[in-house]
């Protein structure tokens, strides 16, 4: 095996085979437990004593200080940009007002619209565009001032001049030279400086959004994904949810093209330098592993309270993937298209734009997906600091147990979430397709038309009827109160309670806390020991340094047994999962059509915000220790039994009919051929649910834990930067060292079976 | 190794020599080396090492010492094993590669001393490429494909249309302007290359190998077409093959490559009739010479006693007079050109040995 003789090539020139190290790491691991058992171990290696702690949060607050109001200058100047593009969708999604002018703010969406017209279009388009934006912003703070109002009349008068001039150049663009674009832009401007004017544009009806939202649906996927865009807005209209949703969507459509246009900056800076690509990453891989509450405090802290925080987080939190994908799809674009763009004479622009990132179409529109996703499982975990809308609504009714009410919010979000994941799926495999020569305009843009007519018509309609237009207090379906009944009759029920009660019982006393006050037990130098022999024995020599230096530093910080009982909980829950999720998957992977409904399943679920799985453990167990792992372990179930299933399904045909034709049992050709061929693909799995759990352990801190992510959530309260930031890396570095161990060992084992591309 | 003929010679179709022009694209002891870095291996590397020696020292000779003039008009047919560097001949002869070593002159032009945006309009202007998978543009409609280089150089939208529909029609492919390339066959794809390559009317031509991906039955056909193309247009043309049927079949000159060499270069005729290199004549052996060899190569001057009687079609194949030589019992042939103007004589015993392989 070639694997084994570079290893044995590379540890040789070192003088250790790797053998011998993991046999001496693990030996001294050992007996530094024994020595602790017959108590000899000096204090020292026990636990670390805190006179030598250094304290990072101290400095790290220290050296903050001394650039905090530098620093804050800055990222105020950021969040004051993105307030006022957020007022304007709060204030078009839910009315509310929007009573400030500022140029800068005019300046970026200048920006931004010419940016767009050149890349869809050209160059004379983008200039026109500009300078009309530029000339009305001019005039606009020549009138009203910086940070001044608009209203009079003078100002009035402007907008219409602007209005004129942008619909006379829009619509001579279109119809001479056919380019569209400076239309619909200058459009959106207008909208803003209609809004900006005092015209009171929204709340849009909810009627329009819905039927808008099932056209787009119907042109994506057809009458299903139609179904599940406008059902979606019709329920959350009806269940008297409305203005929540709109308040956590007015954040998420910022949020999320702002996400995607950063990142799709960055990932370009990134494929092109490759420099810049080499810093990036490392800080790409702990911002992933980064625990959400190490977003929300800096966030708050930059960003002033509220929406802009709240958004602020959500964008820096969605901003990784859509740069990987981004990096990803630009490196994969087949060298045969570079070259014929190359040979037609494409200058660098012409390359980027009109080759590259077309060509890339499918990877960034899968970055898209996730940046959306991100977005709203960030937008609705920024509930913890004060941000208005589902997850805050959600948050408070979980904390007064109302599961009725709860339970419909989550359903809220669940519909939400799956539909921005299907329709947006549904975009990223949406082909294009000729239409018959001589198609009229009409049928070339059937759907923006529909799209339209339903947007007006909806629009006109609600200006009569009223139920149109939003669903008053006393109008709504809400069955909040029965449903808490039946959920908590059901609860109240002997055998439930037998149940959940004995389970309860059995999980804390008989495994949970042995296992808890075993880890605690340990030395932590033997601990430390243990992670390095175990990611040496697994991923090899690099990852197993980066775990020793990883657990060094965690211990280091003084946080060493909350961060133990946060691995204890993330283990055991995996633990668990394994043992639930493994046979569901073996047993689904036998059979197509349960395959594909698992992975059906699995990928729906995925899509949920992982807030949402906290509903049903704390409506089975209560506020306590099972509640957090049972909800870790639903959520981790996830990843387990889809990777699984992949894996067993992935194995190729011919080496399960070389297995048969051997004359192989089914449980033979399973434990010999389709479990180690799947093992590489399901170890990516485990991997994930290993991170999932890392990330699901923390939001768990509200049902009340003792690990990292309550000490976490109580920095949120007041102004512990280096602590929060401390306690993040923490979390961060261990789920690191779980995910390089993890996948250097899946990396290795594909290349040894053959399997990677 | 240095080909045979460098410098023109006699042409298949039009035997004009043509010694004194200037040739297209003209390279001179071209180097290509992929490698950590090249420039400086190559300044240090001695002039005995081998296309493996290099190899073992780290480095591809993708193109190892070539030198090759393509004069206006001519069909230059690359030919060689995958691997033996004759795509990335082509891409130094377009600059997608920049080259090692040696000269490339295009029009008297070194290329590798042109600035980027010299090099974006003598592509714009001058060059058009056919490549192996079609190197479409997903996204957009056949037309759209067609019209990318004019709109790149800046055409108007009217402009391009227009032009872009007639060399859609020129390929064949009426009607289906508005398709996705998704929605066409291998082909048909091949088709929509040939046309975009066309549409800025290029000076020079390259081909990748534009046809190894389709099936045999549609090769055929797409040859046919290519030659039909080719007789329309007249353009200067380096073309990429492995296949050396094809080669044979489209070829005014054929430069056989391995391991980044030029083996030999030289008419089809006279690559049969004489191979340069063992290598060679191992491509030859399957070949049935008298389809290749035409009777003009094989004329001798006229002797002072002229055979007499009806003369022979210089520009047909030896298997074309395969009858006449046959049942004509003349020991010699006149043989005149396609204008009726006598060029030589032709041996009967010379024509039967090739004809019945008995050399
Ligand atoms: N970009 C590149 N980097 C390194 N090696 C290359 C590159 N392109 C081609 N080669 C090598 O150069 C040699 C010639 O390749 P190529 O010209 O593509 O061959 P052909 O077209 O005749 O099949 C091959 O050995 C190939 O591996
Ligand atoms: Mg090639």
């Amino acid at each position: 095996m070639t694997l084994a003789s570079t290893e044995t090539a590379a540890d040789v020139s070192t003088g250790f085979t790797k053998k011998q190290a993991l046999y001496g790491v693990f030996g001294l691991a050992v007996l530094l437990v024994l020595a602790k058992l017959i108590g000899i171990l000096p204090e020292f290696l026990n636990r670390i004593p805190e006179a030598y702690i250094p304290d990072y949060a101290a400095t790290f607050d220290a050296g903050f200080n001394a650039w905090r109001d530098s620093i804050t200058t800055v990222t105020r100047f950021f969040s004051e940009r993105l307030e006022f593009h957020l007022k304007v969708t709060a204030h078009l999604l839910y009315g509310a007002r929007v009573h400030f002018f500022n140029p800068i703010d005019w300046l970026t969406l200048m920006t931004v619209s010419s940016g767009a017209v050149l890349f869809l279009d050209n160059r004379k388009a983008a200039l026109a565009t500009m300078i009309t934006i530029a000339l009305s912003g001019i005039f606009f703070t020549f009138v009203v001032g910086v940070g001044g109002q608009f209203g009079g009349m003078s100002q009035h008068a402007l907008m219409w001049v602007f209005l004129v001039t942008a619909a006379v150049l829009g619509g001579m663009m279109a119809w001479k030279d056919n380019t569209f674009s400076p239309l619909i832009v200058l459009g959106v401007v207008f909208v803003y400086a209609l809004i900006l004017n005092g015209y009171k544009l929204g709340p849009l009806p909810w009627t329009s959004i819905a039927a808008t939202a099932a056209v787009i649906g119907y042109y994506l996927g057809g009458w299903r994904l139609g179904l599940l865009g406008g059902g979606t807005f019709v329920w959350t209209a009806l269940i008297g949810q409305w203005k929540l949703a709109m308040e956590t969507m007015s954040v998420l459509v910022v949020a999320a093209p702002a996400a995607f246009i950063i990142g799709i900056l960055l990932g370009i800076a990134a494929w092109k330098f490759p420099k810049f690509d080499k810093v990036l990453r490392p800080i790409l891989s702990i911002l992933q592993t980064l625990p959400f509450f190490t977003y929300l405090l800096p966030a708050v802290i930059f960003f002033k309270v509220g929406p802009t925080a709240g958004a602020m987080a959500t964008i820096v939190y969605a901003i990784p993937p859509m740069i990987l994908m981004t990096t990803l799809g630009l490196k994969k674009v087949s060298p045969e298209i570079v070259e014929a763009g190359k040979m037609a004479g494409c200058s660098r622009w012409q390359m980027l734009s009109r080759v590259y990132l077309p060509a890339a179409r499918t990877e960034l529109l899968v970055g898209v997906n996730q940046v959306i996703m991100l977005c709203l499982a960030m937008v609705v975990l920024t509930a913890f600091i004060g941000m208005p809308g589902l997850g805050a609504k959600l948050l408070a009714m979980m904390n007064s147990f109302k599961l009725g009410r709860s339970f419909e919010i989550g359903v809220t979000i669940v519909l939400l979430a799956v539909m921005l994941d299907r329709l947006s799926k549904a975009w990223v495999v949406k082909q294009p397709e000729h239409f018959e020569r001589g198609a009229s305009l009409w049928k070339r843009h059937f759907y923006l038309f529909a799209a339209i007519i339903a947007f007006v018509g909806f629009l006109l309609i609600s200006q009569v009827v009223e139920v149109a237009d939003s669903i008053g207090r006393k109008q709504h379906f809400s069955k909040g109160k029965e449903i808490d009944g039946i959920i908590k009759g059901f609860l109240d029920i002997d055998i439930v309670q037998a149940v959940t009660g004995w389970i309860r019982w059995f999980l804390i006393t008989q495994v949970l806390i042995p296992f808890r006050d075993a880890m605690l037990w340990v030395p932590t130098s033997a601990f430390i020991l243990f992670v390095t022999s175990f990611s040496l024995w697994l991923g090899g020599r690099k990852p197993a340094v980066f775990a020793f230096i990883f657990f060094c530093f965690v211990a280091s910080t003084g946080w060493w047994d909350r961060s133990v009982i946060t691995l204890y909980t993330v283990i055991s829950a995996v633990i668990l999962a394994l043992l639930i999720g493994l046979p569901i998957a073996i047993y689904a992977a036998r059979s197509e059509t349960w395959s594909k409904r698992i992975l059906l399943f699995c990928d729906t679920a995925q899509t949920f915000p992982s807030f949402i799985y906290l509903l049903p453990a704390i409506m089975l167990f209560g506020i306590n220790d099972v509640a957090v792992i049972f909800s870790i372990l639903i959520f981790t179930l996830v990843p387990l039994v889809r990777y699984t299933v992949e894996g067993l399904r992935g194995v190729p045909p011919e080496m399960t009919e070389a297995a048969d034709m051997a004359g192989a049992s089914r449980r033979q050709k399973l434990l010999n051929v389709q479990l180690p061929l799947a093992l590489p693909t399901m170890a990516v799995g485990f991997n994930q649910a290993i991170m999932f759990a890392f990330f699901m352990v923390i939001i768990a801190a509200f049902i009340g834990t003792q690990d990292l992510g309550q000490e976490l959530q109580r920095t949120l309260a007041g102004t512990d930067l280096g602590k929060n930031f401390v306690l993040g890396m923490c979390v961060s570095l261990m789920a690191l060292t779980f995910d390089l161990t993890i996948l250097s060992w899946a990396e290795q084992r594909k290349k040894a079976l053959g399997l990677s591309s | 190794m240095t080909p045979s003929d460098t410098s023109g010679g006699v042409f298949n179709k039009a035997s004009t020599p043509m010694t004194n022009i200037k040739p297209v694209i003209s390279c001179k002891n071209v180097w290509k080396l992929f490698g950590s870095s090249p420039e400086k291996y190559l300044a240090k590397l001695p002039n005995a090492h081998s296309y493996d020696d290099i190899r073992a020292d780290g480095y591809i000779a993708g193109v190892k010492d070539v030198s090759v003039d393509v004069h206006k008009g001519e069909m230059l047919v690359i030919m060689g094993l995958s691997g033996s560097g004759k795509s990335t001949l082509l891409r130094c002869m377009s600059r997608l590669h920049d080259i090692t070593g040696g000269v490339i002159e295009v029009d008297g032009q070194d290329i590798m001393a042109l600035p980027e945006h010299e090099l974006i309009d003598l592509r714009r202007n001058k060059m058009g490429m056919v490549f192996q998978s079609f190197g479409l543009l997903p996204h957009r409609t056949v037309l759209e494909n067609v019209a990318f280089p004019l709109e790149m150089r800046g055409q108007g939208k009217h402009d391009r249309r227009e032009r872009a529909l007639e060399v859609v029609k020129l390929v064949g492919l009426e009607g289906r302007e508005d398709y996705f390339p998704r929605e066409l066959s291998g082909g048909q794809q091949q088709r929509v290359g040939i046309a975009r390559s066309l549409a800025i009317e290029p000076d020079i031509w390259f081909l990748d190998e534009p046809f190894s991906a389709l099936d045999p039955l549609i090769r055929r056909e797409m040859q046919d077409e290519f030659l039909r193309l080719q007789d329309l247009l007249g353009k200067t043309i380096i073309f990429v093959t492995h296949d050396f049927d094809e080669a044979l079949r489209l070829a005014d000159r054929i430069a056989i490559m391995k391991d980044g060499a030029v083996e030999q270069c030289d008419t089809p005729d006279k690559i049969v009739l004489n191979p340069a290199t063992e290598y060679v004549r191992k491509f030859t052996q399957e070949i049935d010479t008298a389809r290749v060899v035409h009777a003009r190569t094989l004329v001798k001057p006229m002797p002072p006693k002229a055979p007499t009687g009806k003369a022979l079609r210089g520009s047909a194949t030896i298997h074309e007079l395969a009858r006449t030589i046959v049942n004509d019992t003349r020991k010699q042939f006149p043989v005149e050109d396609d204008d009726g103007k006598l060029i030589g004589i032709l041996d009967r015993q010379e024509a039967l040995d090739i004809l019945l392989g008995s050399e």
